[in-house]
């Protein structure tokens, strides 16, 4: 599963910041048939978080109305160096994670 | 009496059996709206936030006029607030009024944010009206929408 | 009576399809549909080619250009991790330290080893059991389109610079012929769409050029990546013709065909196509 992140490796303090995530996924949203008719499973991440030094920050309950490749964007502030971590979580329950370091001066 | 209405309706027949060779055809590019009817996108919103009615305003959605696809349009709300501890967004839903599932997406969003801005791409069942409704710190609920006309491809595979 | 004659929009506008394809297949076909099955004439005017992204709606030509946000890059970084990785083999990075720069831009080209028409995928796979002892890739594999993407994309911006004369000339005339020729239910060539109605509206859609330069391209109506072998099998049942396999020597051979037409457009993959 490939995770694509934007996030500025570095930012004033106070800082609006744009973030962007995006991850490899069919988002099978369970309304497709395959070749001979019978209906796909549905099979979607069902959660995306950003934590921010380990506060959540932001965070997406999806549908699948989203689309395949679920791409992302949204604001954080910018107040001290640490970890920005990106999670998504399927609705089995497995997550997918990456990671950014930022650094506040 | 019905042999007098099938004689009459000669045309109508025909047109119908033109409308489902084309609709044989066409099946695969209609199948999310023909296995699953539209929701009601107010009880998906009632479901939500309860009782309470957003009143118009402080949202704008934007999405493009015209989709050649609905598989990916891209999506992007914008909520007018200063985004203070005193006065801040807490939340932004998404529903897709023609959709199986009107709720497409549920944003948590804080203080924190610094700007009540987000974007994604999403899936259309067909031509709708895209709503977004955000609830505020104070626990008013605001709302706004966009059109967009999701056009039929050339050539249905 | 009246109630008779309201149809729903969906249902209009399938009837409008089929009205459209029986009349755009019908009348064109008419001609040449009992001499030949060859639509003799000659190719697109190289002055006025034009890629396909100028045949899309600005926001999907917004999702190509997005140098974050074209959901192409996924499979060009695995592909790219992919190229680098060695922790079963040889990477493929250890031999091509120039990753491969420019290299797609002269595929398919004539295999001398092999005495055969190869592409990109079948060089790939070449490799892989050569020189790696790894197990070829299916088409439409993620690992397949992962390489052949970042492969493609270490070109972007290049126009193809194919040879099509010599010993190739014959794959080349063969791929000619196939752009040609008349096919499935509806009888048409690719020529029909591509040369003599591009940029003329069918149904919602702008009838494109039919170039190559984009894949392997992110299809929004895939909603995931494609080989060019996938678009032009989607194209043959698009007429109602039998597809041909994606790598299969027909393939193979309007691809070259395809890529010399391109003329001097940039390789524009991973592009994103309605």
């Amino acid at each position: 599963m490939t995770i694509r992140i934007s996030a500025p490796s570095s930012a004033n303090r106070g800082d609006v910041i744009e973030l962007k995530a995006m991850i490899q996924h069919d988002m099978e949203s369970g309304y497709r048939r395959d070749q001979y008719g019978r209906p796909i499973t549905r099979d979607i991440l069902k959660y995306f978080e950003c934590h921010y030094n380990g506060e959540i920050v932001f965070r997406a309950e999806l549908f699948p109305g989203i689309a395949a490749n679920p791409f992302l964007s949204f604001y954080t502030t910018a107040t001290e160096s640490g970890t920005l971590l990106f999670r998504w979580i399927d609705q089995n329950g497995q997550t997918w994670e990456e990671q950014a370091l930022l650094e506040v001066t | 009496m019905s042999g007098k209405q099938h004689a009459s309706t000669l045309p109508g027949l025909r047109r119908r059996a033109l409308l489902k060779g084309a609709l044989a055809v066409t099946g695969a590019a209609y199948l999310p709206a023909s296995i699953a009817a539209p929701e009601d996108v107010d009880a998906a919103v009632a479901e939500l936030f309860g009782s309470r009615t957003p009143q118009p305003g402080k949202v704008t959605v934007k999405i493009p006029p015209i989709s050649e696809n609905g598989y990916s349009v891209p999506l992007s709300v914008k909520v007018d607030s200063p985004m203070t501890a005193q006065n801040h967004v807490v939340r932004i839903a998404v529903f897709a009024e023609e959709n199986p599932i009107a709720l497409v997406a549920n944003f948590e969003l804080g203080q924190r944010a610094g700007k009540a801005s987000i974007q994604s791409r999403i899936r259309m069942g067909g031509s709708q009206r895209i709503r977004a409704v955000a609830e505020m710190s104070d626990g008013s609920l605001w709302s706004g929408y966009a059109f967009s006309i999701v056009t039929l491809a050339a050539c249905v595979v | 009576m009246l109630s008779r004659l309201k149809i729903s929009s969906a249902k209009a506008n399938a009837m409008k399809l089929l009205i459209a394809l029986i009349v755009f297949g019908t009348s064109l076909s008419a001609l040449g549909q009992v001499q030949s099955q060859f639509y003799d004439k000659p190719d697109l005017d190289r002055s006025l080619v034009r890629s396909g992204t100028d045949f899309l709606t600005e926001s999907t030509r917004q999702m190509q250009k997005d140098s974050f946000g074209n959901p192409g890059l996924l499979w060009v970084d695995q592909g790219k991790a992919l190229f680098e990785d060695d922790t079963s083999t040889v990477s493929c990075d250890s031999c091509h330290e120039d990753r491969l720069t420019g290299v797609f831009a002269k595929y398919p080209k004539h295999d001398v080893e092999l005495n055969k028409l190869t592409n990109i995928e079948g060089q790939i796979n070449q490799c892989r059991t050569q020189h790696q002892a790894l197990q070829p890739l299916k088409y439409e594999s993620t690992t397949l389109l992962s390489l052949t993407a970042y492969i493609a994309s270490q070109s972007r911006g290049m126009p193809y610079s194919v040879t099509v004369d010599g010993g190739v000339k014959e794959y080349f005339d063969r791929g000619r012929e196939y752009f040609f020729t008349r096919r499935g239910q509806l009888n048409l060539a690719c020529t029909q769409c591509h040369d003599d109605n591009w940029g003329r509206m069918l149904r919602g859609d702008r009838v494109s050029q039919g170039h190559s330069n984009a894949y392997p391209a992110y299809r929004l109506e895939w909603q995931t990546m494609g080989s060019l072998h996938r678009r032009i099998a989607d194209c043959d049942v698009g007429v109602r013709a039998a597809p041909f396999a994606s790598g299969s020597p027909e393939y193979l051979e309007l691809e070259l065909y395809l890529a010399w037409r391109s003329a001097n457009l940039p390789i524009e993959s991973p592009g994103v196509r309605r």
